[in-house]
């Protein structure tokens, strides 16, 4: 992927309530938002912005039942098969006393896979670069960066988001590669949509 | 344009001041780019000093073994699982302020959840030596996970309470580790996006994982969180409930009871605000961060104690009265005597417990006291000493009579082996706790700034003016200029 150099209209936005309308304006005039990248979560920014809805709890459902499976399986088996004890002439499969492991490993396995999971889908690692638009998007504020193609003109989309309530608007050169994001494909393509 | 969400003006700002995003950041990150104060480098003497007075402490008792404690015959538990028992509660705060009042919507918990789950982790850390060097042969302590082997096929025993807390007590150190730490990467990009040294800039850098604060991030990120809360939601129950399962199951008089599992569980989270309180109160103040944990969030969780102590009260009572009506003679004589009876060689402890934990809560029903810097701190240090006897009262003085009249055990005291090494888990606590105040964000800066325009007291001000306008305007032209 990498090699190849991109093209980035980057304006940033101090207050969300200016933000909003200016993500449905650069979307209408039919802007590719590569992404923005806000301090905290915004609330409603995902679906302003036209992403889908993540299905990370999904996988934390299904990490969930593996370890659920794997405890009673591996308990059972341990239990009636390679290690059958006699506990005062109990039944071997004791199910009501693997309640409290078989919950644990449920537990444990979903928050596990789950966290592993969101650090690989979002390139999160230590020591991992990655390329900042801006050093106060995690400060204070809101920045939204605009993809360029040959056929954008960069100086009409700089006054665009001026317009919008940019406070500072610049162009950056990147060059391609997973440090810069691939959420542009998830997007969606605007509609008119109550409540933005 | 309705973005942000309403809240009533008659809720109390959590955030004081004129604060604006910028102004959040600094506030909270400036203490880590000082240099730490001269009572930091005091505080982290003493713990340390105490964290190596235990680490000598553990060194005895691992070399001549568990005869350095006095443990007698009758008594095989007695401040080892009662320091464990007392650790494990108090972990139990943090996830509950992260998880459970996550779920309940609970405003308040933004200022205090950073601090509260990293108290819990540290908590954690701390119970967990009490069982591992209980074993006395420490470096067989893997046996206790169940592993393919060669030793014939040998397995633990998955029917044992014991083996059930080995699984409660390590799950809930992982997830409350993930959670917490989890939560404090974009804060710690935060710290990194404005790191002028060089230390800082790789330290941060690397902790932080390389965070941008991407929408599609935060949406995962939010997800992540939302699911975590409701995992650890049970989880936190399970774990005191388990560890009060090491008593119930058994047959001991004093033990046997059923009771057990949800009084377990409001001990630990009584015990738990409690430590928060007496640590916040310190932090808030040595940080300056008395606009992000404001009266009303120590009034808050004065508000926990009270209900929680009057659960525990109510338990205690529940089990006395129900020692008598069951009609054990055994279990009746462990309340009657062992217990109640001011007279036995314990029974001190039990009154000192009745008194610390359900008597003087009592007096938070006082929202003036409740609202008292000095008379939260030192209730916060009353209950835990408190719940401390509550574990020793149940331990000991369920165990130093036995069935048979000839073996009940002398009168137990603990050794300074014993001593030390309750207080070496001080000291690790406190240690691990003034490294993360100072060198990360001990109160949720993202989390803040996404309720900083709801509950800030500027934007509340804004909002009454707002409102005021509005039904002027309405009572105008509406009221005024109506045609009927």
């Amino acid at each position: 992927m990498a090699g190849g150099i991109k093209k980035f209209v980057v304006g940033s936005f101090d207050d969300e309530k200016v933000l909003f309308p200016a993500v449905k304006n650069v979307r209408k005039a039919g802007y590719k938002i590569h992404d923005v990248y806000t301090p905290f979560p915004v609330h409603g920014l995902d679906h302003a912005m036209g992403i889908r809805e993540t299905s990370l709890h999904t996988a934390g459902f299904i990490f969930g039942i593996t370890g659920t499976t794997t405890a009673l399986a591996g308990i059972g088996w341990i239990f009636t098969r390679d290690w059958p004890l006699n506990f005062g002439g109990k039944p071997h499969f004791d199910l009501p006393a693997w309640i409290p492991i078989t919950f644990e490993l449920t537990v444990l396995f979903s928050a596990v896979g789950m966290v592993l999971t969101f650090c690989y889908l979002c390139n999160l690692a230590p020591f991992i670069k990655k390329h900042h638009f801006h050093p106060r998007a995690t400060d204070d504020l809101f920045v939204m960066a605009i993809e360029c193609t040959d056929k954008t003109n960069d100086a009409e989309v700089q006054a665009f988001l001026q317009n919008a309530g940019a406070q500072e608007v610049n162009v950056q050169e990147v060059e391609t590669g997973w440090w810069i994001g691939t959420y542009d494909r998830t997007q969606k393509l605007y509609k008119e949509e109550k409540g933005y | 344009m309705s973005l942000l969400k309403y809240e009533s003006q008659q809720r109390e700002p959590l955030i004081d001041g004129n604060k604006d995003y910028h102004q959040v950041t600094e506030d909270i990150i400036r203490p880590i780019e000082m240099k730490p104060s001269r009572l930091w480098y005091i505080g982290f003497f003493i713990s340390v000093s105490l964290l190596l007075f235990g680490v000598y402490s553990v060194y005895r008792e691992v070399t001549y073994g568990i005869g350095q404690w006095n443990l007698n015959k009758t008594i095989g538990w007695g401040w080892d699982i009662t320091n464990f028992v007392w650790w494990v509660g108090i972990g139990h705060a943090g996830t509950l302020i992260s998880a459970i009042l996550l779920l309940f919507r609970q405003g308040w918990r933004t200022g205090v959840n950073r601090a509260a789950e990293a108290m819990t982790i540290f908590a954690v850390m701390c119970a967990g030596q009490f069982p591992i060097w209980h074993m006395g042969r420490v470096w067989m302590a893997f046996f206790v996970l169940p592993y393919p082997n060669t030793r014939g096929p040998l397995w633990v025993n998955f029917n044992s309470p014991l083996l059930w807390d080995v699984f409660a007590v390590g799950t809930y150190f992982t997830v409350s580790l993930l959670f917490w730490y989890s939560g404090l990467i974009p804060d710690l990009a935060t710290v990194r996006d404005r790191a002028k040294t060089k230390f800082r800039k790789f330290f941060y850098g690397v902790t932080a994982f390389g965070w941008t604060g991407s929408t599609k991030h935060w949406q995962r990120h939010e997800s992540l969180s939302l699911v975590l809360a409701g995992l650890a939601t049970p989880l936190v129950l399970s774990v005191h409930t388990i560890v009060s399962f090491d008593f119930a199951t058994s047959v001991v008089p004093g033990w046997h009871t059923t009771i057990f599992p949800p009084y377990f569980v409001a001990g630990a989270i009584f015990s738990g605000f409690a430590m928060v309180q007496t640590l916040m109160i310190v932090v808030r103040k040595v940080l300056n961060l008395q606009d992000y944990i404001t009266m009303g969030h120590i009034d808050a969780m004065n508000k926990v104690i009270v209900l929680t102590g009057s659960i525990v009260g109510c338990a205690y009572l529940t089990e006395l009265f129900i020692a008598w009506y069951g009609q054990n003679p055994y279990e009746w004589y462990a309340f009657k005597e062992n217990r109640a009876n001011l007279f036995t060689p314990y029974g001190w402890s039990y009154w000192l417990m009745m008194f610390c934990n359900v008597v003087s809560p009592q007096l938070f029903w006082s929202r003036k006291l409740r609202r008292n810097i000095t008379v939260t701190f030192f209730m916060s240090i009353i209950v835990n000493i408190g719940m401390w006897f509550e574990r020793f009262v149940i331990i000991v003085s369920s165990v130093y009579r036995d069935f048979l009249p000839s073996a009940w055990s002398t009168y137990y005291s603990p050794s300074i082996w014993e001593v030390g090494f309750y207080l070496g888990t001080f000291g690790l606590f406190f240690t691990c706790f003034f490294i993360f105040a100072k060198y990360f964000p001990v109160i949720a800066v993202a989390e803040i700034k996404a309720v900083l325009k709801t509950s800030g007291e500027n934007y509340k001000a804004k909002m009454t003016e707002m409102e005021k306008a509005d039904s002027e305007k309405f009572y105008i032209d509406e009221v005024l200029h109506a045609h009927h």
